[in-house]
């Protein structure tokens, strides 16, 4: 016991006198936080468009007037020949180009379908599809005003009413942030812990350390307990700036977050130091905890649906903790979930970390 | 017959097709300093990776204070200091804290056992806020011995602990070490600098993954069977091209500004006489020739023009 604390004490000697360390650990929550939050979002504001009104007619201009007033447009230009659009399009000036070919009001007064062109720029894909449907959202409601005022009675159709639930304003920030939380996390786990090991073996005093009758595990423990610390309190700070300076609410218990990331750390540490007992060098060791932490965060969920995955992907998410570890974090801070919710995870996140644990324990040789 | 600590029977290793030890046999008696003196590449580190557990011998059997190194490494990590070639002590840490958590993974306390290295921690106690990384050669390498010493190790093993650092360092690192040994610890010491080996109560020599000769340094020295001659005078380089065309001469070497020559163990090999005269002969006059006594050097240079004959 006596020897663990004698390397947990070096190990934070070392950490706070690096000069980096500290600023690294406040600074990085702070502005994953900020950028991920603000700057990186799904919603498209400012879609530049090229409107080509060929009908120029009393509904044609009322159906612009829908996209001249709303914030997430910016008619760029507008010209009677749509080609003249289209270089736009081209050299990317604009995103989008509506072309109302003529007759439209004509259409909608005799009561046929009257027809608008939209031509989008899909070099984005994402992107696209989302400016797509903002502008399609915009003629639909033009659609229902059309027919509200067309004379006879109005004609029968299914009226949807949504509600987002979890998430009623359906506010990017809120999913996003703790999927950002566990992130820094797992940063710190992985890297920090790992890299920490390896650096050893570079430098050489690893070799020092080797010779004495430090058991492997003892060493080990007193390597990650540190770390386990830091990592809990660096997501303290960052559940206290969510809720402090992005108002994300915290409906589930914070302890059972609290409890779920001290197991998710033993997963990711483990993982960090099995690296680092198969590596020489921390380049080697960066390169393949990288390798693996990008695998991990484009299958988690963050920015995707895992459920829109395919099936071999899915499976693959079975070994990806950070998956396991970000729907946790959803269910409890935006559903309110409770431990018998989240058990059944929580066992799988265990029993990973303990054999995860177990094979950086079995592959670290004090011998060669 | 002394007590031994260490023993080595047929010690080998092989690194994929490279051999780095081709089964050494030796034994370090208790409370001596025992040196294993030899190039670069010799083998040295690994055999002392070997002695310190850290490293599994391919063959052959090695047993220090009567535990074996594979099987008892548990036991043998307790009661032995090790010192690595390279520096391997924290240099984020300071002095004190590197010898504060050395005693501490060991489970000794630093008061407790302050009078083991106090000779040697003393002297770079004024320092002990410094980091270990800001320290002079010298100073690194004391601390490291102190680091190595904490725990009271029965036998310290000390990896070409002189390289790289400056000749009076080395010569109060010596002091040191002679008066570790009347403590009556046994020391394992390697170097490549012959000089240093006169200070050991036993040496080996290696050569390639082989010991050559093992004894005192003075049985080494006795052993040599030839005669050497120090040759001084204007136009060295002729007097080593003509001494090295002369018959019965086994090698003529430059030394600093002179040329030993040793001679071949006949009869027939020619005396210092002779060699002056062939010399002034050649029109090489003006020369000093005298007899000198032979170095570790030279019986090391010797024994490893040998060495290929012996093995073929």
């Amino acid at each position: 016991m006596r020897t663990i604390f004698y390397i947990m004490q070096k190990e934070f000697i070392q950490v706070f006198r690096n000069r980096m360390m500290l600023p690294i650990i406040f600074l990085m929550p702070l502005m994953q936080l900020l950028i991920l939050s603000y700057a990186v979002t799904f919603e498209i504001k400012n879609i530049r468009l090229h409107i080509t009104d060929n009908d120029n007619s009393v509904a044609s201009r009322a159906l612009l007037e829908h996209f001249r007033s709303s914030e997430f447009y910016h008619i760029f230009g507008e010209s009677a020949d749509a080609s003249f659009g289209m270089e736009q399009l081209k050299k990317g000036d604009i995103h989008q180009q509506l072309v109302i070919l003529p007759g439209f009001e004509k259409q909608i007064v005799t009561g046929s379908t009257a027809g608008v062109q939209v031509i989008t720029d899909a070099i984005n894909g994402s992107a696209a599809a989302l400016m797509n449907a903002y502008t399609l959202s915009v003629i639909e409601s033009y659609n229902r005003e059309v027919l509200s005022r067309s004379p006879g009675p109005p004609p029968k159709q299914v009226q949807v009413s949504r509600r987002y639930w979890f998430n009623p304003a359906l506010d990017y920030k809120t999913y996003m942030i703790p999927g950002i939380l566990v992130l820094l996390v797992t940063l710190i786990g992985m890297f920090l812990a790992g890299m920490n090991v390896v650096r050893e073996k570079e430098i050489g005093t690893i070799e020092q350390i080797n010779v004495t009758p430090i058991r492997k595990v003892q060493f080990i423990a007193g390597k990650l307990l540190p770390f386990w610390i830091i990592a809990l309190a660096e997501l303290a700070f960052g559940l206290a700036l969510a809720v402090l300076l992005f108002n994300i609410p915290i409906v589930g218990n914070i302890f059972l977050i609290f409890l779920v990331a001290s197991v998710y750390l033993v997963v990711v540490m483990g993982l960090g130091l099995f690296i680092s007992t198969i590596t020489n060098t921390q380049q080697q060791s960066m390169f393949l905890s990288w390798f693996f932490l990008v695998i991990f965060i484009l299958m988690s969920g963050l920015f995707t649906p895992v459920e829109s995955m395919p099936r071999w992907a899915l499976q693959l998410n079975t070994i990806n903790p950070i998956a396991y570890f970000i729907r946790i974090m959803r269910m409890i801070m935006l559903k309110g979930s409770g431990f018998q919710d989240i058990v059944q995870p929580l066992i799988y996140l265990s029993v990973y970390g303990i054999t995860m644990l177990s094979l950086a324990v079995w592959r670290y040789r004090k011998t060669s | 017959m002394p007590d031994v600590s260490i023993t080595g029977e047929g010690v080998g290793k092989s690194y994929g097709t490279t051999t780095a030890l081709k089964g050494l046999d030796f034994s370090v008696n208790k409370g001596e300093i025992f040196g294993f003196i030899g190039p670069d590449g010799a083998g040295k580190t690994t055999l002392f990776r070997i002695l310190t557990t850290l490293l599994l011998p391919g063959s052959g059997k090695v047993s220090v204070e009567g535990y074996d190194v594979v099987k008892d490494y548990r036991i043998l990590r307790r009661i032995l200091g090790y010192m690595p070639g390279k520096f391997s002590l924290y240099h984020d840490l300071s002095v004190e804290e590197n010898l504060r958590f050395f005693a501490g993974i060991f489970g000794v306390d630093v008061h407790e056992n302050y009078h083991l290295v106090k000779d040697i921690y003393s002297q770079i106690e004024p320092f002990a806020k410094r980091r270990a990384g800001k320290l002079s050669g010298g100073m690194k390498q004391k601390l490291a011995l102190s680091c190595a010493l904490i725990h009271k190790p029965v036998v310290l093993v000390l990896d070409e602990p002189t390289t790289g650092v400056d000749a009076v360092s080395r010569r109060e690192f010596w002091e040191m070490l002679l008066r570790l040994k009347s403590g009556g610890i046994t020391i394992v010491v390697s170097t490549p600098y012959m000089d240093e080996a006169m200070r050991c109560d036993r040496v080996a020599l290696m050569q390639q993954g082989s010991i050559m000769t093992t004894g005192t340094p003075q049985e080494i020295i006795a052993a040599f069977p030839r005669k050497i001659y120090r040759i001084k005078g204007s136009g060295i380089l002729d007097i080593l091209r003509l001494t090295r065309n002369m018959k019965y001469i086994r090698s003529a070497e430059l030394f600093g500004d002179a040329v030993h020559i040793s001679t071949e163990n006949t009869d027939q090999a020619p005396t210092a006489g002779e060699i002056s005269q062939y010399l002034s002969a050649q029109g090489l006059s003006g020369h000093t020739i005298k007899e000198v006594v032979a170095g570790i050097e030279d019986c090391f240079i010797d024994r490893m023009k040998q060495q290929p004959d012996k093995h073929e």
